[in-house]
């Protein structure tokens, strides 16, 4: 019962989010700073862990390809398809699930607990619009930016990392890059990356934006959205893959 | 003006609100006053539209708020400015840009015609020159201040103050009471007060609702709550030895048994001057 009565919230919290702008230049401006805050916040923390996330790749491809039949450029095709298919998307997103999650929960908990989301209210500015819309707006325009940044640093870590190890050299993993390479996959990747945007900003707005109590309770908000964003980015990374990838 | 009548509001099957009616006059504070849990917070968001009263009507110059849509409750907001118990003030942004955030947001004005009415309220609430700090840096009666001039920098009909004095010492209180007090009747607004400080209640109180468990149990003005015979609200005013003695002291020179032009240097050096000088024969 709880869980359809928090859906009915969270679907209602979206509904009440588009009305017309109290002053478009002032979403715009909202728009632009929410954009800044989550790209530029989070560009860091995408570097170091797709960078990573294609080394080690690399490094165990090489490891489980023990038969010389295989040709070596392999390993880039699989770390290639791995980055773009799954830890560019899904990884990553868990990551800015943890990064940008809490710090959207976190900074509408802490507006609503300080009265100032009713400040705005009174004010004649509908708040939803104003603070949840631009959020999830820019979570739309630049977390599939950041995917795309992370699959390039990954599959350039994967290559980094092959020729300081001695496992492929560089022309064998750009050779290996380029074969079978299925333009397909990429339009997957973005469908991920845009619905888990969507699922990551809607579903921690939707905890800050209802917090009751004090700093304790923006805390749990906080944790909450995270865990609850990072649950529904998995379950909506199992439907897409049933329903995008064709079983052949 | 605003006409509240007969205003319902309960949640979850717990009445908080109960067939409360009260008119509030512009150029007057308009002090609803009660213990915690009286519904007096509870009254106030219905009245600026927080909460949905479950009957009943609100009117703002004739005009039921309750029935309203939303773009027409948007342009009573406009009219509308609220100081919250804790300020509200948007800790991210500058002073300056606090108070300009409804111009920006309401108003087609140049840049400088807002920066202009920023500095004109600033000045207002004796805070001048404060635009570039930020709300951290501020004290807890600077707080008030920059919240003040906020709801006011649009001109509002209508000003709502929830709990104005909590957290602050008693001369910056009075500072404050004054400030609202002023502003009231320099702009002739019609000025809602939420409090349970007695002190703001004397000074300011124009027309003073009382609340007891969530109905309107008395109305009146600061001059007749000290007289009142309503025993709820004499339990509520008369919490502390001080106010009572307070009490005693008024009820004395209504009776006429000391003088209220009384000198209390006088006092202390010759007993007998505390009466006045028609009833010294009589002692």
């Amino acid at each position: 019962m709880t869980l359809f009565s928090e859906l009915g919230k969270y679907l209602m919290m979206l509904k009440g989010m588009f009305s017309r702008p109290e002053n478009g230049k002032m979403y715009w401006k909202e728009f632009m700073h929410q954009c800044s805050e989550i790209g530029i916040g989070s560009l860091g923390i995408v570097v170091i862990i797709s960078t990573f996330m294609g080394a080690v790749s690399t490094v165990q491809t090489a490891y489980q390809l023990t038969s010389p039949l295989i040709p070596r450029y392999t390993i880039a095709q699989i770390v290639r398809d791995t980055v773009i298919l799954e830890f560019a998307p899904t990884l990553v997103c868990i990551v800015l699930a943890g990064v940008i999650g809490s710090k959207i929960a976190g900074e509408l908990g802490n507006m609503r607990v300080s009265e100032q989301i009713d400040a705005l209210e009174i004010m004649g500015v509908n708040s939803k619009t104003y603070l949840v819309l631009p959020k999830i707006g820019a979570a739309l325009i630049v977390i599939p930016m950041l995917v795309v940044i992370g699959a390039m640093l990954g599959i350039w870590g994967g290559r980094m990392a092959g020729s300081m190890a001695g496992i492929i050299s560089n022309e064998e993993y750009d050779k290996g890059l380029l074969v079978g390479f299925v333009q397909y996959n990429v339009f997957f990747a973005l469908s991920k990356a845009y619905t888990f945007a969507f699922l990551i900003s809607s579903i921690s707005a939707y905890y800050g934006y209802n917090v009751k109590g004090g700093a304790l309770e923006i805390g749990r908000a906080s944790t909450r959205s995270v865990v609850v964003s990072c649950i529904a980015i998995l379950f909506a990374d199992y439907i897409l893959a049933a329903i995008l990838l064709p079983a052949t | 003006m605003i006409d509240v009548k007969n205003l319902k509001k309960g949640f979850g099957g717990k009445i908080v609100l109960e067939d409360v009616s009260a008119v509030m006059n512009p150029g007057q504070c308009n002090l609803i006053i009660g213990a915690s849990g009286s519904g007096k917070t509870v009254f106030m968001k219905c009245l600026v539209g927080l909460f949905q009263p479950d009957s009943g009507s609100i009117l703002y110059g004739g005009n039921d708020f309750i029935q309203m849509n939303n773009d027409q409750r948007k342009e009573i907001r406009k009219e509308i400015g609220m100081l919250f118990q804790g300020s509200a003030l948007f800790s991210s942004m500058t002073v300056q840009d606090n108070i300009i955030f409804p111009l920006d947001m309401f108003t087609t004005e140049t840049r400088k015609q807002k920066v202009d009415r920023v500095n004109e309220v600033l000045e207002r609430v004796n805070l001048k020159g404060s635009n570039k700090k930020f709300p951290a840096e501020l004290s807890g009666g600077m707080m008030k201040r920059v919240g003040i001039a906020r709801a006011i920098v649009l001109n509002p009909k209508y000003l709502f103050v929830d709990e104005p004095n909590s957290g602050l010492d008693p001369q910056t209180s009075g500072l404050i009471d004054k400030l609202i007090k002023e502003i009231t009747e320099e702009y002739n607004i019609t000025t809602v007060v939420n409090t349970h400080d007695m002190n703001s209640v004397m000074e300011i109180g124009d027309n003073i609702i009382y609340m007891h468990e969530g109905r309107k149990e008395w109305e009146g003005n600061n001059k007749e709550i000290i007289f009142s015979k309503n025993e709820l609200l004499n339990n509520f005013i008369f919490a502390s030895a001080f106010l009572k003695d307070a009490k005693d002291m008024r009820m004395l020179e209504e009776t006429g048994k000391i003088s209220n032009d009384r000198d209390m240097n006088a006092i202390m050096n010759d007993e007998e001057s505390i009466l006045p000088p028609d009833n010294n024969d009589a002692a």
